[in-house]
């Protein structure tokens, strides 16, 4: 009875679905625990020693359809040209919107491949958002640009690592005027500095404001906010109930 | 002049000699540039003034009148919400954005939910009623937030008819949205999945009064400034950036447009069913401030074409879901007015109390904990009335979103004040600004 198996139940190396990606393929980026987004004593589910990865979607293989293939093609051979062939990293499609990941080194090459390219044409910078990823071991800072090509009428996303320990990546304002700002944001916020910036200062929080408010590690609310001598303190000190 | 004020410090400094004028006293500042018998000043302008749009502050380096840096001081709106919203559900994260960009609250909420349904995965499942109402609202917005445009630039430079004329349109229009949404700013009416709630009874009629009397009101601005020669000279040739200049540093909307590109998300890439309306994406030609002024009327006309077509739609779409039917998505609760007005649908709580017990168990679930969003992260732009704005929403597969950050289109634009007015007069730095018509609430989030 014990070697009796049942076609359906295929050894896990037969059965595609079953097989682990290869190591480094899924990027685990944290794990959640429990099931309901307790922790504590909250959690009397029963679920609370659940424990589950965090995991993004999965780089593709080609092809990546559409016009993806394209912006692929002309990017590999652009790069190449620009002597950067390893530049490119992972390629994530999901939900019809493609992510490139691009070594941090190589940043500037890339983009500037992509912005000057005329089957490319990247003209548009939309956008330089920081996303803090604290169990991301190794690459805990991610910084995503949104290009779009007017041209085209076509819009990828760069996606650039760096380490909690380096936290440095190229600017790409020579390239992308456009992103002098938003890179002054993404260093306010998550402390991204960026090589190359001719004024990486502060934007939105004051000047002599310590630490980088939307890290992960950074608190919510808890930041003694002075005024003409007053102090406010922190929510959890303010007053008891109990 | 004052010697007392404690945040101005020393009045003398190592770049020279400090002025703080707060009012009137313009003789004291004078009579010590005599003393000084230099040229070159440095004006800090706001961020508490009424010219600056907002608490905007510019730091403008003189040399007489012409000004010859230019540099924006921003961050004094900032409150955090894209911080906020990592510790609220997706639905609640509704709630706050809808607060960034306070003359454009729809447009806030239509780019966030656009990219928290495409990460759903429900972008085909939201149903008809619900895409026209966004866009019935969108548009509807983007006439009252183009008229606080050209009301407050025309205060700006003195026009007071035109602030006054614009104020009390938008008012036409902040009604409106009272009696569709509840609430004249802050909607939060768009939610992930549809909108929050069906159009009143008598709406359809008062949107048709409310175009037709529009169509009466835009001429009006047309006749009172198009070809009013103070008007023309204060905006003509003033803060010139032309289609290069606007690609290289990023700018969208009628800045862009009044280059004569005719850049439109809504035709270039269309979200919510724009595909499906008849509408022309209005450019202009000169690339300065009266140009964007044009293009801002003009788009106010085809904004109410589209207003017009959606209302007709929805006119046959009575009683038709405005909510996606995945009733695990789906916000479960209902409004409606009671004899004591707005409160909750009685009938959804004899369902849920008496009826169903997974309806109360639905309810339950969303209402405290949320849903899941698959893990993954999306970019949806949409055309703001100051041009792209998109939301990189990034969820880790949790009830709240791991990140959000908005594109916003007044703090991209804003990059654009130094090359608008340097070389230009001081008078002509407030008509730049004005012209790009940046709102602080979105630009310091």
């Amino acid at each position: 009875m014990s070697d009796d198996k049942s076609p359906e139940q295929r050894a896990p190396e037969q059965s595609p679905e079953n097989v682990p990606a290869p190591t480094g393929q899924v990027g685990q980026v944290g794990v959640r625990t429990g099931m309901f987004g307790v922790s504590g004593t909250g959690d009397t589910s029963g679920y609370g020693g659940l424990v589950s990865a965090v995991t993004f979607p999965a780089p593709v293989q080609r092809p990546y359809g559409g016009w993806f293939d394209e912006v692929a093609d002309a990017l590999e051979a652009g790069t190449r040209a620009a002597g950067v062939e390893h530049a490119l990293g992972d390629v994530v499609v999901h939900r019809g919107e493609i992510t490139f990941h691009v070594r941090r080194e190589d940043l500037v090459a890339v983009v500037k491949v992509l912005r000057d390219d005329p089957a490319l044409r990247f003209e548009f910078c939309a956008g330089v958002s920081g996303v803090h990823y604290p169990e991301d071991t190794g690459r805990e800072l991610h910084v995503v640009y949104h290009l779009g090509s007017m041209t085209w009428n076509r819009r990828i996303r760069l996606e650039v690592t760096a380490p909690d320990s380096d936290p440095h990546v190229p600017s790409v304002t020579g390239v992308y005027p456009a992103a002098d700002w938003h890179e002054r944001e993404t260093w306010d916020m998550y402390g991204v500095v960026f090589d190359g910036h001719t004024a990486l200062t502060r934007i939105l929080m004051p000047d002599d404001w310590p630490g980088h408010p939307q890290r992960k590690d950074y608190p919510l609310g808890g930041i003694p906010v002075e005024y003409k001598g007053g102090s406010v303190p922190p929510p959890d000190q303010r007053r008891s109930y109990n | 002049m004052s010697t007392t004020d404690a945040y101005a410090g020393t009045n003398e400094t190592t770049e020279g000699r400090v002025f703080t004028v707060t009012g009137q006293d313009w003789d004291a500042i004078s009579q010590g540039l005599a003393e000084e018998a230099e040229e070159r000043v440095v004006v800090n302008m706001g961020p508490q003034h009424p010219s600056t749009h907002g608490v905007l502050r510019l730091i403008l380096e003189l040399e007489g009148e012409t000004v010859t840096e230019a540099r924006c001081g921003i961050g004094y709106l900032h409150t955090g919400i894209e911080k906020n919203m990592e510790f609220r559900t997706w639905t609640q994260g509704v709630t706050f954005c809808t607060r960034m960009d306070y003359l454009s609250p729809f447009f806030n909420e239509a780019t966030y939910v656009l990219g928290v349904e495409r990460l759903l995965d429900i972008e085909d499942d939201v149903p008809e009623k619900a895409q026209v109402m966004r866009v019935l609202l969108m548009e509807l917005n983007r006439i009252s937030s183009h008229l606080v445009a050209i009301a407050t630039g025309g205060m700006e430079i003195g026009a007071l008819t035109v602030m006054t004329m614009g104020f009390r349109e938008r008012e036409l229009v902040l009604d409106l949205f009272e009696l569709i949404t509840g609430l004249r700013m802050n909607h939060a009416f768009i939610r992930p999945g549809g909108v929050a709630q069906d159009l009143p009874v008598g709406a359809l009629e008062e949107i048709r009064s409310f175009v037709a009397l529009m169509k009466k009101r835009i001429p009006e601005y047309a006749a009172l400034c198009n070809a009013n020669p103070i008007f023309k000279a204060r905006l003509e040739g003033v803060g010139h950036l032309d289609l290069e200049g606007c690609t290289a540093l990023g700018l969208t909307g009628p800045v862009l447009r009044a280059t004569g590109y005719p850049w439109d998300l809504r035709k270039t890439q269309p979200y919510s069913g724009y595909e499906d309306y008849e509408f022309d994406v209005q450019t202009w030609d000169t690339a300065d401030a009266y140009g964007r002024f044009r293009v801002r009327l003009a788009e106010m006309w085809e904004s109410l074409r589209i207003v017009e077509q959606a209302a007709d739609r929805l006119a046959g779409l009575e009683g038709a879901p405005v909510m996606v039917a995945d009733k695990k998505i789906g916000w479960p609760s209902q409004l409606s007015i009671g004899s004591d007005g707005m409160g909750n649908s009685l009938d959804h709580i004899k369902h849920i109390m008496g009826e169903s017990m997974e309806a109360l168990i639905h309810h339950f679930k969303l209402v405290t904990e949320g849903f899941r969003v698959p893990a993954g992260q999306a970019y949806v732009p949409v055309e703001s009335p100051r041009g792209e704005l998109g939301a990189h929403v990034v969820s880790d597969g949790g009830t709240r979103p791991f990140r959000v950050h908005f594109r916003d289109p007044s703090f991209h634009n804003l990059q654009a004040t130094s090359v608008m007015s340097e070389g230009g007069q001081v008078a002509d730095v407030i008509v730049a600004i004005a012209s790009i018509d940046p709102v602080m609430g979105g630009v310091d989030r």
